[in-house]
């Protein structure tokens, strides 16, 4: 936060599909080293801010900077810093999670592939599943191969769509305190989305709240708690989501 | 355009053909039975009519270099099907990788399938049938590029219409390029085509080609005029494609359909 460069600056960001308006006129960032929960009911626009991010969609309005660069004009600059986990995507189902793991660092040109498999393999405690074929992992095996992808290409920013979901307690648990040791060691940037408002308090440093495309509170849990007067985020989820209905 | 990139893709698609056993078999299994079924039939032609001379070169050679064609189509669209199937074109396309980059690794790959069919092909034919596809001669070599540029022609349009519509488009893969067949004129001259459809049949390389082939086979030249129709109209035809895959491109980021695509 100390940076004067925001790592995301997100200006008057719209997205209309039609007549259906998705995101209109967002504005936002995410400072270097910081995480951002990102909030909201279903529909409320939060994949789409991610899918603009990662630019596999492209804006009706409004603009992306990424560390002071351009998105749509400095794509493949700036996608070498940027990676994605999410609960919704795959990966080759015929390749074994070490191959694309190898794919991957291919893919994003690093160097050194062959350690950073085994460093990625050995934090992410993948090594009884490194021959493995994809489509025999379990969900939580999947989330940690999706999350393995996005952190072995040493990202700045990281982009986490729902990266628990459909887990176990146990397995969101060691992926939220990988998570949080890997945001702090590597000092990353952090836009996180989940359903679980316990979750979204523990890992958020603030929290954009979004309804029906557009950004409705912003702030701390805190200052977002006391702004509605409610007495947790849960809450304050509940009310809002309630008004959209 | 970055070499690491596309040598990625072509990892990626190695490693799933070195496992698969039925991609595997299924980049034999079709030109195989293909050349047994055609070459029984064309044997049985050459011993019918005395005056089909050359016949077992005609019909076995047309095969061989419309296989060509064929998978140069199928290395592409297969290969942008596989990522749809594997719902890794968010993976992908998130990544530095760009289209164009993409599209060059799929013209690789069917390269790489096309290579390894023709191989099989020619060896299986010379097996069986005693039948040796280079009496062609190297005036071969300009024609079968031909062919793989316009496999790729239909592979990237086929491509594009399976990207904008989705799953609903997919049987195109296997049946955009028959399409074509009839006015490729594989089997037959372009001159028994009625005369409405000639001048559609003279507008398609691959007609070109098959025409050259036999010019050669009964004149034994090289039919420049048509090497030079057929490399034009490659020429034009795969920039013309390469502006509509780039163009699709962007109108399904816009719309959002490149990561909804496989659903």
């Amino acid at each position: 936060m100390t940076s004067p460069i925001p790592a995301i600056e997100v200006r008057h960001l719209t997205k209309r599909f039609g007549n259906f308006t998705a995101l209109d006129d967002i504005s936002f960032d995410l400072w270097p080293g910081e995480t951002v929960g990102l909030l909201g009911p279903n529909g409320a626009g939060k994949t789409t801010t991610i899918q603009l991010l990662l630019n596999v969609m492209t804006p009706t309005s409004g603009s992306i900077r990424i560390f002071g660069l351009d998105l749509q004009r400095h794509r493949k600059t700036v996608l070498k810093h940027v990676n994605f986990s999410s609960t919704y995507i795959s990966m080759p189902f015929s390749l074994t999670v070490e191959e694309n793991l190898r794919v991957i660092a291919k893919l994003y040109g690093l160097s050194d592939v062959s350690r950073k498999i085994d460093d990625v393999i050995k934090k992410l405690e993948m090594a009884d599943i490194r021959h493995k074929l994809t489509r025999k992992l379990s969900s939580g095996q999947m989330t940690r191969l999706t999350l393995a992808k996005a952190v072995m290409t040493d990202p700045k920013i990281l982009l986490l769509d729902e990266p628990t979901a459909s887990l176990d307690p146990d397995i969101a648990h060691k992926i939220k305190a990988f998570l949080k040791e890997y945001r702090n060691t590597a000092g990353l940037s952090m836009l996180y989305t989940s359903h679980n408002m316990r979750e979204m308090e523990e890992m958020s440093d603030r929290i954009i709240f979004l309804q029906r495309g557009r950004i409705v509170a912003q702030g701390t849990v805190e200052e977002i708690v006391r702004q509605y007067g409610q007495r947790d985020l849960e809450a304050v989820f509940l009310k809002l989501a309630r008004e959209q209905d | 355009m970055s070499l690491a990139r596309i040598n990625a893709l072509l990892v990626r698609h190695l490693y799933l053909y070195r496992r698969s056993v039925p991609r595997f078999l299924e980049i034999f299994y079709w030109p195989l039975l293909d050349l047994v079924v055609w070459g029984f039939i064309t044997l049985y032609l050459a011993q019918q009519g005395q005056a089909l001379h050359g016949v077992v070169t005609f019909f076995l050679g047309a095969l061989i270099l419309w296989d060509v064609l064929f998978r140069a189509q199928q290395g592409i669209t297969i290969s942008f099907l596989e990522e749809i199937w594997a719902r890794n074109l968010m993976n992908l396309f998130a990544s530095p990788l760009t289209a164009g980059e993409f599209l060059t690794a799929t013209m690789a790959l069917s390269v790489l399938k096309v290579s390894m069919v023709s191989l099989v092909m020619v060896i299986a034919a010379f097996v069986f049938y005693s039948y040796n596809v280079f009496l062609l001669g190297l005036s071969l070599i300009p024609f079968v590029l031909n062919l793989i540029a316009t496999g790729w022609i239909i592979g990237i349009l086929t491509t594009s219409i399976i990207m904008r519509f989705g799953q609903q488009a997919e049987v195109l893969a296997w049946g955009m390029v028959f399409l074509f067949q009839p006015i490729s004129c594989v089997f037959y001259p372009l001159a028994v085509l009625p005369p409405w459809l000639q001048p559609l049949a003279w507008a398609n390389p691959a007609a070109h080609v098959f025409e050259g082939m036999r010019a050669i086979l009964l004149e034994g030249q090289v039919p420049f005029l048509h090497l030079g129709w057929a490399t034009g109209l490659n020429a034009f035809y795969l920039l013309l494609m390469i502006l509509l895959f780039h163009y699709t491109f962007a109108v399904c980021k816009d719309r959002g359909l490149l990561v909804r695509v496989g659903e």
